[in-house]
């Protein structure tokens, strides 16, 4: 039984298609979803999601952040910003890194919400800068 | 009677506007196909969203300590309305609509001696509502010379919105817009957005999704933390991508009837030009021949 993936954007519906296993980072750890999961709604951080068919990785997506939905045959993904893993452009994710640091930087520690946006805004920008050293897939 | 002259004047200038008109009508269609596909590609997320929302709300709804976004402040004294029209006029009632609906509603309120506020999205809709109730604009935007709304401009306007809420400048907030049902019917429509209501209980597959059988990472709290602001923002693209389609669909109707109107008019005024002219050549023959009898 395969696991139908959903991709979601606001703005679009980027991937939608049956896989063997989708691993996404889920805000306590990545999660490997495999057919037959347990119902679960998570959020995501800043991080990979990898698509694997047939034993192989066939695509990876970065995602900023978001929330993923799983049923046993299901599972959505309701990204912020995602895009291609090799679409990404190094310097563009160095200018994202130090823009969200400076943003940590300034954000006044009192205001609970302001600061739990701006550290997810660091690590995310951190993880898109890591990402690109896990090795980018190979188009075919 | 008027003269040749300025009948033909009339008939260019009227066939001028016809053509404008129905360039208009064919720009607005062409438009509003792109509207259309936009609003239809960010329909799965809304979806999504929303499931997750009443499977979560619902365990969340007996909580004392629940997110405010989903409850309210517990108050209903200060009302924030949010208008949503378009940028550009030409398109029949239809910001006129919306602005009508702002005002009733704004008096009912405050016949009940509720205060209100109003955020305008949209230039036509801060165009007209400034005039009268300027003092009660809390705040606005437009979206002039973009080509389409992205999801980060309804993004800026919901963090806005949050922070008032949050300040306790208002304790209710309403969205008001155009609701696209098809290209001839475009209804105002207002739906709350804080308190978020949970969906009805009779949409489709609600059976399932209300019975909350999540496991859910962090927990419920937490992620309702994150869930709602997004869900007030992914609201608002909504809102705003209604509005696009409709303006177009309106101002496409708009513009077929006034290219209608044109052709009609252009028929009567060929009419009477046609009718003076054969007048004109009556009264020159008559002429020619009593004087031609005279001799």
């Amino acid at each position: 039984m395969p696991l139908a993936l959903e991709i979601v954007s606001p703005e679009r519906l980027l991937l939608a298609r049956d896989v063997d296993m989708v691993v996404v980072p889920g805000t306590e750890g990545d999660l490997g979803i495999l057919p037959g999961h347990a119902k679960l709604v998570t959020s995501l951080r800043g991080g990979l999601v990898d698509i694997y068919e047939a034993g192989k990785i066939t695509d990876r997506f970065f995602v900023t952040g978001g929330f993923a939905e799983v049923t046993e045959s299901r599972c959505s993904v309701l990204a912020d910003e995602i895009i291609r893993q090799a679409d990404i452009d190094p310097a563009a994710a160095q200018a994202k890194l130090a823009e969200a640091k400076a943003v940590f930087d300034a954000v006044d520690l009192n205001d609970a919400d302001a600061y739990r946006e701006a550290s997810d805004g660091l690590i995310s920008a951190q993880a898109m800068v890591d990402s690109l050293a896990t090795g980018v897939l190979a188009k075919d | 009677m008027p003269s040749l002259k300025t009948l033909r004047n009339r008939i260019n200038s009227v066939k001028s506007t016809q053509k404008i008109t129905s360039a208009m009508k064919m720009v607005a269609a062409a438009k509003l196909r792109r509207a259309q596909a936009q609003a239809e590609a960010s329909r799965p997320y809304a979806v999504r969203m929303a499931e997750m929302l009443s499977a979560l709300a619902a365990s969340e709804m007996g909580n004392p300590n629940a997110n405010r976004l989903l409850v309210g402040s517990g108050k209903t004294q200060t009302h924030l309305l949010v208008a949503v029209t378009a940028d550009r006029g030409l398109a029949g009632g239809f910001n006129a609509n919306i602005t009508k609906m702002v005002r009733l509603k704004a008096a009912a309120l405050q016949a009940e001696g509720k205060s209100v506020k109003i955020f305008t999205l949209g230039r036509k809709g801060n165009d007209a509502l400034r005039r009268d109730m300027g003092s009660q604009i809390t705040g606005t935007k437009n979206f002039v010379g973009k080509k389409i709304v992205a999801f980060t401009d309804a993004e800026d306007v919901a963090h806005e919105i949050i922070r008032g809420f949050k300040a306790g400048e208002y304790d209710v907030v309403t969205l008001m817009f155009n609701r696209f049902q098809n290209v001839m019917i475009q209804k105002p429509y207002e739906q709350p957005l804080i308190p978020a209501v949970a969906p009805s209980a009779n949409d489709n597959d609600a059976g399932e999704a209300m019975e909350h059988n999540y496991e859910v990472e962090p927990d419920d709290g937490t992620l309702l933390d994150r869930l709602l602001p997004r869900n007030l923002a992914v609201q608002i693209y909504a809102a705003l991508l209604e509005n696009a389609a409709g303006f177009y669909a309106s101002q496409m109707t708009a513009m077929d009837s006034a290219t209608r109107n044109a052709g009609q008019m252009i028929k009567k005024l060929t009419l009477d030009y046609n009718r003076a002219r054969q007048a004109n050549i009556t009264k020159e023959l008559i002429e020619i021949i009593s004087g031609a009898e005279a001799v």
